[in-house]
């Protein structure tokens, strides 16, 4: 529910990133978001389209690309790939990882005119 | 009316029932770093139509959360003051551990709280019972509080120094692991009345918790709850989790809930830059010496003892 709320706060970046960078129009969006993140990416394309008509990203494409869990197994004493936080350790079956990336939540590029 | 500084004001979001003023100057208060280097008062004239091309912008999407937080956070460490962040499901017992904290913590110490709700000022009412400054923030059809809303609260409530400040997320246990606020920690509160998998079924709000706090122990007796296996579940999350096991109603286990807060707040009042100046002061009771002390601060950068 909060995907409303940072498509807001998407917008605001874009509108500052408008005067900075001088482009009147945003014709697609190009977001990170790792799978830690606490965002559905369904949510976030709902809540952009909710948010953005009347403004620089009307009509603007959003692509989303996903970013993959990695994790520190205490076990191993490497980084192992996770889907999901309660994931167990691919290589070992421990369950005590500690997430090392998959929180990422950025704007990356924009497609302006 | 919008503010044009930092978007706010177009919402649903009041602050004691009332649309949230900006007549107290809150954007010259406090939040200064971060935000005035993204300000961009030179709105420079557009030229015409261009090609399409592409921008880099590599921004996290929670910065200006985040600068609020940061502002906050600096807020809290600079006057002393220890702000714990309360996060659970609705129905936890939240409000009622809260007022039974406040009732059983030791007169001498500064208490306040902040409430977030979505309606209605109910709970508020409940903590201002108890005597402390309550203030309360319904969010409207927001599911969560943000630190923008906190900084206004710290300048509604006029947020005393050395003082514990609790603050009363939205009953959610999803978004409110995204904002920060500027809290010291987040403490997520599990009853026993609710299923023991709770940290695995929200993996990111037990991850982003310092604290688990088991409310309601005194029904264990009568609802299938296990407790080892959600301790458990939750270090499975958060390795490094701190758990405590309460019953509000009851008082039970209360003692080292307390205790917890006080070490927090004496370490945040100990680590404020004017105590650390004080001391210098008091052990040579000469006004040079109180400069020196100062400058000794200023060259540790302000950090903790």
């Amino acid at each position: 529910m909060h995907e409303m709320s940072l498509c807001e706060s998407v917008l605001q970046i874009l509108e500052r990133q408008a005067r900075i960078q001088n482009f009147t129009r945003v014709t697609k969006v190009q977001l990170e978001i790792g799978v830690f993140a606490c965002v559905e990416p369904e949510a976030m394309r709902f809540g952009f389209a909710a948010v953005t008509p009347g403004t620089v990203a009307e009509g603007a494409r959003l692509d989303i690309i996903r970013v993959s869990g990695e994790a520190w197994c205490l076990t191993c004493n490497r980084l192992v790939p996770v889907r999901e936080r309660i994931d167990v350790c691919p290589a070992c079956g421990h369950e005590l990882l500690s997430p090392t990336g998959g929180d990422e939540l950025h704007i990356k590029n924009l497609e302006v005119a | 009316m919008m503010c044009t500084t930092c978007g706010c004001g177009d919402g649903e979001v009041t602050i004691e029932g009332r649309d949230h003023s900006h007549n107290l100057q809150h954007h010259e208060h406090h939040h200064s770093n971060g935000l005035d280097s993204m300000a961009d008062p030179v709105h420079r004239q557009v030229t015409g139509i261009s090609r399409a091309r592409m921008v880099k912008v590599e921004q996290d999407i929670l910065t200006l959360n985040n600068a609020y937080a940061g502002d906050n956070r600096r807020y809290f460490a600079q006057h002393g003051d220890f702000a714990v962040n309360l996060v659970s499901s609705p129905g936890s017992g939240k409000t009622t551990l809260l007022t039974e904290t406040i009732l059983a913590l030791p007169r001498l110490i500064n208490t306040a709280v902040i409430e977030g709700d979505q309606q209605t000022s109910r709970d508020a009412e409940r903590i201002r019972d108890t005597g402390v400054p309550t203030l309360q923030i319904n969010t409207g059809k927001g599911c969560h509080l943000d630190a923008h809303m906190i900084s206004h609260a710290i300048e509604h409530l006029g947020l005393t120094d050395d003082t514990l400040c609790f603050i009363e997320n939205v009953g959610n246990l999803v978004c409110p692991a995204a904002f920060d606020l500027g809290e010291a920690h987040k403490v997520a509160i599990l009853s026993v009345t609710e299923g023991e998998d709770k940290p695995l079924k929200y993996p990111d709000m037990f991850h982003a918790a310092d604290v688990m706090l088991l409310n309601k122990i005194d029904l264990l007796p009568y609802v299938d709850f296990d407790v080892d296996r959600c301790v458990e579940y939750a270090r499975r999350v958060n390795p490094d989790i701190q758990v405590f096991e309460v019953s509000a109603t009851r008082g039970e286990g209360l003692g080292d809930w307390l205790a917890w807060l006080q070490r927090g707040l004496q370490k945040t009042i100990a680590g404020k830059p004017s105590t650390a100046a004080g001391l210098t002061w008091n052990d040579n009771e000469l006004e040079t010496d109180m400069v020196a002390g100062a400058a000794e601060v200023n060259a540790r950068g302000g950090e903790r003892p």
